[in-house]
């Protein structure tokens, strides 16, 4: 058990230092930095001071290695665009799109499985066709333009809803919460949506499928057979022994709900990290964007390594020690 | 730690009971960068900062100069190369403390330092000594006409504050540090700041006690600016009436904003001008497909390349109307700008393929041309009519669009040989223009040129213009620059940019060529 957990974290460690390295050579084509932070005016040998200050004169392997040692001491640099702390940065903005997260992966999946569920035992009615015809546009539908639709119905012709941001805010010293305020949660209605549209078509679809599939098992005929009410037979028994692939899922959509609330961020607005990362796209923030793209892979590596321990605790079939040869 | 955050608890409460009719909320794309008024030369910051913070000299909301913290300047009558400036008597910072001639002299020192983004302005100025409490002379290395027109974006901060609270240079983000001055603010402006979140939300508030209370419109009480990044949100912030102003507005929603009941589009031209450049210099060029030559080295190739571009075209289709076509590159209210120069460019097709043959490309060339997608209002849009356009006389144009922090750098490294640019004139005279864009690329001057353009007598004439006081014979120096750049065809103008601002009707302002809007001149019914 402890061998396999030190090498999963080896090799999890390993997987990191690779992307770091991929990111790093990567930032030499997203542009230079130096024009963005001195403006027209600046003069050839201000360029050359600034790009020797940054060290960005220097080899990517470098710059990477430089990055390594003082993020080992806990020391992510400062923003090129807001000159501040890019730890603290990061900390101020994680609340909004852990929060936005959050409401939108529970949306996801209480959503996905009601309608998944009712869709699976009402499957030739018209509601649960028009419900499937409908998951397909949630599919296909590319995010920024369900997030625009959603602004232009509610906020613009109903008036209902705000079109951006997070609303009034509460900070619970380093924590700031939009849910403690009507204005914060108003807020947060169209972008969970946005965001979590696309997850709980994805676990509506297969909680149906996973559902007609046990529904036609021997054991369901069989507690039909034996007279066992129809509501317990679908609940109890089918829906049951449908979660397992679906909690799977949901673990692992969990991190894409987190990395991908880039597009919902930028077309509400909201101050999350998705945004700041944009933003430091656009002006070749190097110390934000590494340090978003680290910890955004230590969140999915992290989870990753969890679902493997889980396997490990629940499949006895991983015990076996692997040196000895395969199956 | 607690009374702080109900004494700003109470703060908030009573500005926003005292005067919440008057409340501006305000979006537009960006974000300032930092509060630091010396740290970054850049739009959207100056604009936040000339609310907080002014400068010795402002431009008003039509470009023109108006006496802000200085009340009159002139050149030293037995020393041409000071420049006098009698400073406002009786302001005071929000703090309460006296602003006088020993904060100019900080000032301008701090903005001349090392870390300082505004030192290039300044470059001229030898000394800044006060003479008495209200008076102030800078020193310049020779007569410098235009100084004026160089301070309106460098800000008056306190000494005693900046000394207190260890801002006393400018941030330098390099360097790792952060201070004070960079997330705080204190300065004479007609607002103070509340809170400010980067990225996220700022707010301001009257300050109860500017100078020019009585002298100003001053009807914003208080400020909200929030940016939107994303142009369809904006719009639709301003139309379900969550903010009353909004600067950027694309211009395709224009019609939709502007039909709105309660809301109206301003329009006014930007103070930037849109255009190409050509590698002219090299011998042999890279992205093109003439072996041995450059066919952008022949003049009658750069003409008929301008001539071939039909610019009421691009303003009808691409622009929708929003634009003002050039045939300069200077916008229309700086120093040396002339009617007829702007007027000159003509659409011609047939005199252009004439030329093209004259000069051997009869069969024309294939060449790349780099353009930015994330820059200038319908930056990619241009360059695609462009490509069409050039089609007609033989050019065959490979259109490479890049986001600006990737395209920038291939102007000032010499990786590209026809290239789009923007250019915008702060100090409203055309030195300013020869020098990034004119003059031979050197250490101090021509770093925009990517022409390769290069004359020794036009170089001479561009640096006598920062110390010819006879303005008269200045302008003819201007003039027979100009006359250069335009028989050179040195860049292909393509149009002025035109600014758009949304607003609720109960706003009332002109739109800055700027693009700075300046509170303190709004008025609202």
């Amino acid at each position: 058990m402890l061998a396999y957990i030190i090498r999963r974290v080896f090799q999890s460690v390993l997987v990191l230092l690779i992307v770091g390295l991929v990111a790093f050579s990567m930032f030499a084509f997203v542009g230079d930095p130096v024009d963005n932070m001195l403006g027209q005016e600046r003069t050839q040998a201000d360029i050359e001071r600034l790009r020797q200050q940054l060290g960005l004169d220097r080899p990517f392997i470098v710059q990477y290695w430089r990055f390594l040692e003082q993020a080992a001491q806990g020391n992510f640099g400062l923003s090129y665009r807001q000159g501040r702390p890019v730890a603290e940065i990061l900390m101020e903005r994680l609340p909004a799109t852990l929060e936005l997260a959050f409401v939108s992966g529970l949306l996801a999946l209480f959503g996905g499985i009601a309608l998944g569920i009712f869709t699976a035992i009402r499957r030739r009615g018209a509601a649960a066709n028009v419900i499937m015809t409908l998951s397909l546009i949630g599919v296909s539908l590319p995010t920024f333009l369900i997030g625009i639709l959603l602004i232009y119905v509610f906020s613009v012709e109903l008036g209902w809803l705000p079109s951006f941001g997070r609303g009034e805010v509460t900070d619970l010293g380093g924590w700031t919460t939009g849910f403690l305020t009507a204005s914060g949660l108003k807020a947060l209605i169209l972008p969970a949506i946005t965001l979590g549209l696309y997850q709980m078509t994805l676990i509506m679809r297969l909680v149906r499928t996973e559902m007609l599939e046990v529904l036609r098992m021997d054991y369901i005929r069989f507690a039909r057979a034996r007279g066992i009410r129809e509501k317990s037979v679908n609940f109890r028994h089918a829906l049951k022994n449908t979660l397992v692939p679906v909690i799977t899922i949901t673990g692992l959509q969990l991190g894409s709900i987190i990395a991908f609330a880039i597009i919902t961020e930028t077309v509400f607005q909201w101050p999350g990290v998705g945004l700041l990362f944009i933003n430091a796209i656009q002006f070749v923030d190097i110390p934000v964007m590494a340090a978003y793209l680290m910890m955004i892979s230590v969140m999915f590596v992290g989870i990753n390594l969890i679902v493997d321990m889980l396997y490990f605790a629940i499949d006895p079939r991983l015990r076996v020690d692997r040196t000895a040869g395969g199956h | 730690m607690k009374t702080t955050a109900i004494l700003t608890a109470a703060l908030l409460a009573s500005t926003s009971i005292g005067a919440s009719a008057e409340t501006l909320r305000w979006a537009r794309a960006g974000d300032s960068l930092t509060l630091d008024p010396h740290a970054q030369n850049e739009g959207p910051t100056h604009t936040l900062a000339h609310q907080i913070y002014e400068p010795l000299i402002i431009r008003d909301m039509t470009g023109a100069f108006q006496p802000a913290l200085a009340t009159d300047w002139a050149p030293k009558a037995d020393d041409p190369n000071v420049w006098v400036f009698n400073l406002r008597q009786g302001v005071k910072y929000h703090d309460g403390s006296d602003f006088t001639a020993e904060d100019v002299v900080f000032s301008i020192t701090r903005a001349k330092s090392e870390n300082s983004n505004m030192k290039e302005l300044l470059t001229s100025v030898v000394e800044v000594r006060a003479v008495g409490d209200h008076t102030v002379e800078f020193v310049t290395d020779g007569p410098n006409p235009i100084l004026p027109s160089n301070l309106t974006n460098l800000f008056m901060m306190d000494k005693g504050w900046a000394e207190a609270n260890d801002s006393v240079t400018v941030q330098d983000v390099e360097g790792g540090q952060t201070t004070f001055a960079s997330t705080n603010a204190m300065g004479t402006g007609a607002y103070k700041l509340v809170s400010r979140e980067p990225d996220v939300k700022t707010v301001l508030t009257q300050n109860e006690n500017y100078w020019g209370k009585d002298q100003f419109p001053m009807d914003v009480t208080d400020i909200v600016y929030t940016p939107i990044q994303n142009a369809a949100t904006r719009v639709a912030a301003l139309l379900s009436g969550e903010v009353d102003f909004i600067q950027d507005v694309p211009v395709q929603d224009l019609g939709r904003v502007g039909e709105t009941e309660g809301l109206v589009v301003k329009t006014a031209p930007q103070n930037r001008v849109i255009f190409f450049g050509m590698n002219m210099g090299a011998d042999d060029i890279a992205n093109d497909d003439v072996e041995g030559k450059n066919p952008l080295a022949d003049v009658r190739v750069r003409k008929a390349m301008s001539m071939a571009i039909n610019r009421d075209a691009i303003k009808q289709v691409v622009m929708r109307g929003q634009s003002q076509p050039a045939g300069m590159i200077a916008p229309p209210f700086v120093n040396g700008w002339t009617a007829e120069m702007d007027s000159s460019a003509k659409t011609d097709i047939d005199a252009a393929k004439a030329l093209m043959a004259d000069a051997g490309y009869a069969d024309g060339f294939s060449i790349q041309l780099d353009c930015p997608n994330d820059r200038y209002i319908n930056d990619e849009a241009i360059c695609q009519a462009t490509v069409g356009m050039l089609a007609q006389i033989g050019i065959t144009v490979n259109l490479d669009a890049k986001p600006k922090a990737q395209h920038f750098p291939l102007i000032t490294n010499d990786q590209t040989d026809f290239y789009m640019l923007g250019w915008g004139v702060p100090t409203y005279d055309s030195e300013y223009i020869f020098n990034f864009l004119v003059h031979t690329r050197g250490e101090d001057r021509g770093s925009w040129n990517g022409t390769g353009f290069s004359n020794a007598d036009v170089d001479a004439m561009i640096v006598s213009l920062a110390s010819e006081t006879d303005l008269a014979k200045r302008n003819e120096t201007i003039q027979s620059i100009w006359n250069v750049v335009q028989e050179e065809q040195l860049y292909i103008p393509i149009h002025h940019q035109v600014l758009n601002w949304g607003m609720t009707s109960a706003v009332g302002t002109e739109v800055s060529p700027e693009d700075d809007p300046k509170f303190k001149f709004f008025t609202m019914n």
